[in-house]
């Protein structure tokens, strides 16, 4: 399957020894990286028998499978200014990453086998991640008619994941049949619950703050009632259904529901849906304004819960590079979204490992694994086992860093974590054995 | 104090500081020559995106009579839509050399920006922002609150109309709860936020129940355009149930006052009959607002001198 295979210009090197590295933070170990595979995992690998590969201290540095994003926002075609696969995907190797997904609200919209492909083939050429090209569900992001997904489906980028994401697939109708359709290639309907009605013009969590501060509230049954209807409609069609960003601890309810019954759905949480709060918008500063907005402390921890329980399956970052004039403005008037994917995995640590939610093995099942899965995307995901494609990130888990929005790799600054301190730092990332980057700089 | 963004900012020293102010300035009014040279030399400029030919005005002679220079910027269209131009804005008024912004803006929240941005090195007042603050609004209804009642401490005010889109709503329950003043805001529940009962008042969905009570009621402008949007099903079925007619006027304490913010839908929130009562302040509202914004401005711009 495509997306397996070597990029153009992937050259084969003669691996990489890494010697003392913890894998998923256990005991210390040896790890071979050759011809693309993790060749081999033993306590001490005789250099001898390693023939050439380049060593590499990892001692003290944890050994987590490349993460897999099944949401960001590359921006491209349509707006270089924000963010281009290239810087995108640099920016993802940079967190760790060694595949996204690429939403589909682009311009021209991801909506033919063209454009899907054309970005399939912008993140190839860039090689720092395997890019995943989302189909839109439906033509230009209306609503009304289903995209070609099975033209997208059957095209080079071999999409399997489609998403009107930034707009709900609102009509009950449209829904059910997209969840219906993409059946027939193993493909997953990525939601955007957001009853539109109920959230027009809508500025910020719906509560008591945005009373007081006048801004339009987005309440959270408008999330909750959509992820309710779908959760219903998949079961009815027997479909698989993935909710992108849940926000509110009664989506999470709604979820432990329905997986109860058995129903074939997943979900996602962004990482500042698990760390940042809706008390944020109290500084007017558009810079924490996204979409589906910051919560209540409540839903935070409920939302931590969830992950740690397996009800959120995974932690995707909405990625969503603004360029300066976007949100430097009033509140109503900026865009919405925030980075996310160079600090994704640090605030996942700040959030669930030392929170003791998550162990190790918890976070590479929640940011590699399992979204591997719900994307149906071929050599990732396999964890670290020998055999498994080398896709691999070594973390520095004491390190702490401050987050400076100028020293990003993404072409946008609208990090909501400027100036903060978090925990742990990303010294290299290895795509099928070749390292994108290494003392925490593209390689 | 280096700028007026919310009511909420002023503590009672500070409201109370104004509101004196005020008391003092407003006797310049008496005089023949109407002005002051206490900001000689500095500039207040109004930006307005969004059109308000009152507050302009009021604080234009509040500026004036201060002998400040005033600059009126009005931007109106320009804003939300096209975001960046309130940093270009802030720019050329710094380049001009603004000593204090009195910026009313449709969005919430944008003097604030203004203020905490670096855009510009001057105070900040806010003239009303969206459906957030208006407290100008506020001061001068306290001010005027005072005058008709002699104190505020433990007086009891209604708030009636849409609170949910009114900024002097917010703006006066936080100052007149600073001021020991017992707020009652009356709504039908649509028009009332999320939330509000985390505010420092007390809520009603009677209106006749709570006008026996009041020393002062306060009518909130409605937009008729809200029934459009089902916050109420008519305007004639919200003058029934909230409009301040001449039965209900007969309801209040003989000693009440009647206010409203301006501009009044006569007929609608408020009859004929009510606006022109004798218990009405709504005119002495107007005039008391010139001396409230001297009072704001001389309290900013003034400085040390003014304490």
């Amino acid at each position: 399957m495509t997306g397996d295979g070597h990029a153009p210009g992937e050259r084969a090197t003669a691996g990489w020894l890494l010697r003392g590295v913890r894998p998923l933070g256990g005991d210390p170990t040896d790890v071979l990286l050759r011809a693309g595979r993790i060749a081999e995992i033993g306590a001490r690998l005789d250099p001898a028998d390693t023939s050439g590969a380049q060593l590499l201290d990892a001692d003290g540095l944890i050994a987590l499978p490349g993460l897999v994003d099944l949401h960001t926002h590359l921006r491209e075609p349509g707006r270089e200014d924000a963010e281009t696969v290239a810087s995108g995907t640099l920016a993802a190797a940079l967190g760790g990453f060694t595949a996204v997904h690429a939403m589909a609200n682009t311009d021209p919209v991801a909506d033919t086998a063209g454009v899907v492909e054309q970005v399939w083939r912008l993140g190839r050429e860039a090689g720092h991640v395997d890019v995943r090209p989302v189909g839109a569900v439906t033509a230009g992001l209306g609503g009304q008619r289903l995209a070609e997904l099975g033209a997208m489906a059957e095209s080079a980028a071999a999409v399997r994941v489609f998403s009107d994401d930034g707009h709900c697939v609102y009509d009950a109708v449209v829904m059910r049949r997209a969840l219906e359709y993409v059946k027939a290639f193993d493909g997953v309907i990525a939601q955007h619950a957001q009853e539109p009605r109920l959230t027009e013009d809508a500025q910020m969590n719906e509560g008591q703050l945005s009373g007081v501060l006048g801004l339009r509230g987005w309440p959270a049954v408008a999330e909750e009632a959509i992820v309710a209807r779908d959760v219903l409609l998949a079961a009815h069609v027997g479909s698989r259904l993935h909710i992108c960003h849940v926000s509110t601890a009664g989506s999470v309810d709604i979820l432990r529901w329905a997986k109860a019954k058995g129903c074939d759905v997943t979900a996602e949480v962004t990482p500042h849906h698990l760390l940042l709060t809706d008390e944020l918008a109290a500084t007017y500063d558009p810079v924490y304004k996204v979409n589906p907005p910051l919560r209540t402390a409540e839903d935070v921890d409920a939302l931590r819960a969830a992950l740690a329980d397996g009800t959120i399956d995974a932690v995707a970052t909405d990625h969503a590079p603004h360029p300066v004039e976007d949100k430097e403005t009033e509140w109503a008037a900026a865009a919405f979204g925030m980075l996310g994917l160079e600090t994704a995995l640090s605030v996942v640590i700040a959030a669930t490992v030392e929170t003791g939610l998550l162990d190790w093995a918890g976070v590479a099942d929640r940011m590699s694994t399992r979204p591997a899965r719900i994307g149906r995307v071929a050599g990732q995901g396999r964890g670290l086992e020998a055999g498994a494609p080398a896709n691999v990130l070594l973390l520095d888990p004491v390190a702490r860093t401050t987050v400076d929005p100028t020293g990003l790799a993404s072409l946008s600054s609208n990090t909501p974590y400027a100036g903060r301190v978090l925990p742990g730092r990303v010294v290299a990332t290895f795509l099928r054995g070749r390292a994108t980057v290494l003392d925490g700089k593209q390689a | 104090m280096k700028h007026l963004l919310s009511a909420g900012d002023l503590d009672r020293d500070d409201a109370l500081a104004i509101l004196d102010t005020a008391e003092e300035l407003a006797q310049l009014a008496e005089r023949p020559i109407k002005k002051l040279p206490t900001l000689r030399g500095r500039t207040v400029v109004n930006l307005f995106f969004e059109d308000s030919t009152r507050t302009r005005i009021s604080f234009e002679a509040a500026a004036k009579r201060l002998s400040a220079d005033v600059i009126n910027f009005s931007a109106k269209g320009s804003s939300v839509s096209k975001g960046e131009t309130l940093k270009d804005t802030a720019l050329t008024l710094e380049a001009m050399g603004a000593d204090a912004v009195v910026v009313r803006h449709p969005a919430s929240g944008a003097p604030h920006r203004l203020a905490v941005s670096g855009w510009i090195r001057g105070s900040v007042v806010n003239a009303g922002d969206g459906t957030h603050e208006h407290p100008t609004q506020a001061l001068l209804d306290a001010y005027t609150l005072r005058r008709r009642l002699g104190s505020l401490e433990g007086r009891r005010v209604a708030v009636v109309g849409d609170v949910l889109h009114s900024r002097v709503a917010r703006s006066n329950v936080l100052l007149l709860h600073t001021l020991g003043v017992e707020v009652t805001l009356v709504a039908p529940p649509t028009l009332l936020p999320v939330g509000v009962q985390a505010w420092p008042c007390a809520t009603s969905l009677d209106l006749d129940a709570v006008l026996p009570k009041s020393d002062a009621v306060m009518m909130l402008r409605v937009q008729r355009e809200r029934m459009n949007a089902s916050y109420f099903p008519s305007a004639r079925e919200y003058t029934r149930r909230y409009g301040l007619d001449g039965r209900r006027l007969a309801a209040l304490p003989d000693h009440a006052v009647v206010m409203h913010p301006g501009p009044m839908n006569r007929g609608l929130e408020i009859s004929a009959v009510a606006a022109d009562s004798a218990r009405s302040a709504i005119v002495e509202q107007v005039s008391n607002g010139v001396s409230v914004r001297m009072a704001v401005l001389y309290l900013l711009l003034a400085g040390e001198e003014a304490a």
